[in-house]
């Protein structure tokens, strides 16, 4: 790369602010480092966005904070809000994605005792999220509220500890899945998996087709 | 021990629980604050904006999809309630709130010189910045977002991202040549 002439400025010039706050995904930090390294006046360069990031950090935390009374205003807000209403159209996909994002296969699966938590937090927010009580006292699935889960053809699922929440979502959705209970005991869900009842050895050969997935810790069929 | 993830908070939020909306609310509100300040330059303002930010978080919970990080959600949210205001002031009086908040540390610059003060000068033209430049620098240098995340919060492509970002930066080197101080770039 060539920088000597001071107007001219390649992609990798445009990337300096993101390396020097660490935001560039690991392919680009690569070329950027690269570059840096064989190019001085590029260094340079990289020396000035080091400081305007050390600056711009420096202004902005000199800018104080709100009041106290930020969030007095806030709640007050909240309080005079129409009281909520059970989330029944929440979207499945959305609502396990969105709970499981922080959970890492990585921090799940690094311990035994790890995977337990793993399988209470997951009994927890399952329970939280996909069903949802209703005002009858009955419950159904977030994501097919208008639909009886009383029936149709079921399995026994414990999703696997170190699933991700892009694993456990892509799996209810490919296999056109619905929970429709749990948290059981041992982390046990009852999912749908027909709408409409199932002879027992069909039943049978889509269970043993979900067990290969890596998802899936414990699967049988139940009734 | 992991702290609960802004995620989950917000899967709670949407559940009505007001503890998981005072954690998010504690955990975020500096910086969604110093962000709005930032483009309406007035204190009182940006306060009551973060009371809508949240409001809005609150609301629209349920609808949060995860496909960008809880923060910069809150970011865009933020924006726009910003640029709403901005867009209701009459532009004299902005010109005059914005006038009273650029702190003059260096008079001319031989006195900026003669204090061998970079850092304040810098600090100085970082805050005469336009209030676009101003954005980008401060979602790239300050709040920690990636190209694509600030594409997301602007409304802008990512290419743009990187270019107004590289002129912003060459605004800001314009403005300390004329405090005396000469960087050599662009």
């Amino acid at each position: 790369m060539n920088t000597t002439n001071k107007e001219a400025h390649s992609d990798i010039e445009e990337l300096l602010p993101w390396h020097a706050a660490g935001t560039l995904s690991r392919r680009d930090t690569q070329r950027v480092e690269q570059a840096l390294a064989r190019d001085p006046e590029l260094a340079r360069r990289y020396a000035l966005v080091r400081e305007e990031l050390g600056e711009t950090i420096l202004l902005n935390e000199t800018l104080g904070a709100p009041s106290a009374h930020a969030m007095e205003k806030l709640f007050a807000k909240i309080d005079a809000e129409p009281a909520r209403k059970p989330a029944l159209s929440l979207n499945l996909g959305a609502r396990v994605a969105g709970f499981f994002a922080s959970l890492s296969p990585r921090t799940l699966a690094w311990s035994a005792s790890a995977a337990a938590l793993a399988i209470l937090l997951q009994a927890g927010l399952i329970a939280g999220i996909v069903i949802k009580e209703n005002s009858a006292g009955g419950y159904e699935t977030a994501s097919a509220p208008s639909t009886d889960p009383g029936v149709g053809a079921f399995t026994l699922i414990r999703f696997a500890p170190q699933a991700s929440s892009d694993d456990i979502t892509k799996f209810l959705e490919t296999n056109k899945l619905q929970v429709a209970a749990g948290p059981m005991s041992g982390g046990l869900y009852k999912v749908r998996v027909a709408v409409t009842g199932l002879p027992k050895a069909e039943l049978a050969r889509i269970v043993k087709k979900l067990q290969e997935d890596k998802v899936v810790g414990f699967i049988a069929t139940t009734e | 021990m992991q702290t609960t993830s802004d995620e989950v908070l917000i899967a709670r939020i949407a559940g009505g629980d007001r503890l998981a909306m005072q954690v998010l609310f504690a955990r975020h509100h500096v910086r969604v604050y110093r962000f709005v300040l930032r483009l309406v330059r007035n204190e009182a303002t940006a306060e009551d904006l973060i009371s809508e930010v949240f409001l809005d978080v609150w609301r629209q919970a349920g609808k949060f999809e995860g496909r960008s990080a809880v923060s910069t959600w809150m970011l865009s949210i933020a924006r726009f309630k910003a640029l709403s205001v901005l867009r209701r002031k009459p532009e004299q009086e902005l010109d005059e709130e914005a006038a009273e908040q650029i702190e003059d540390h260096a008079d001319n610059p031989e006195v900026a010189l003669a204090k061998k003060d970079k850092a304040a000068v810098l600090r100085q033209a970082l805050s005469k910045l336009s209030a676009e430049h101003r954005e980008i620098v401060d979602l790239v240098y300050y709040h920690e977002k990636s190209v694509e995340e600030v594409a997301g919060i602007v409304g802008i492509p990512e290419a743009t991202v990187k270019t107004r970002m590289f002129y912003a930066r060459k605004k800001l080197s314009e403005l300390l040549k004329e405090q005396g101080i000469d960087r050599g770039w662009p």
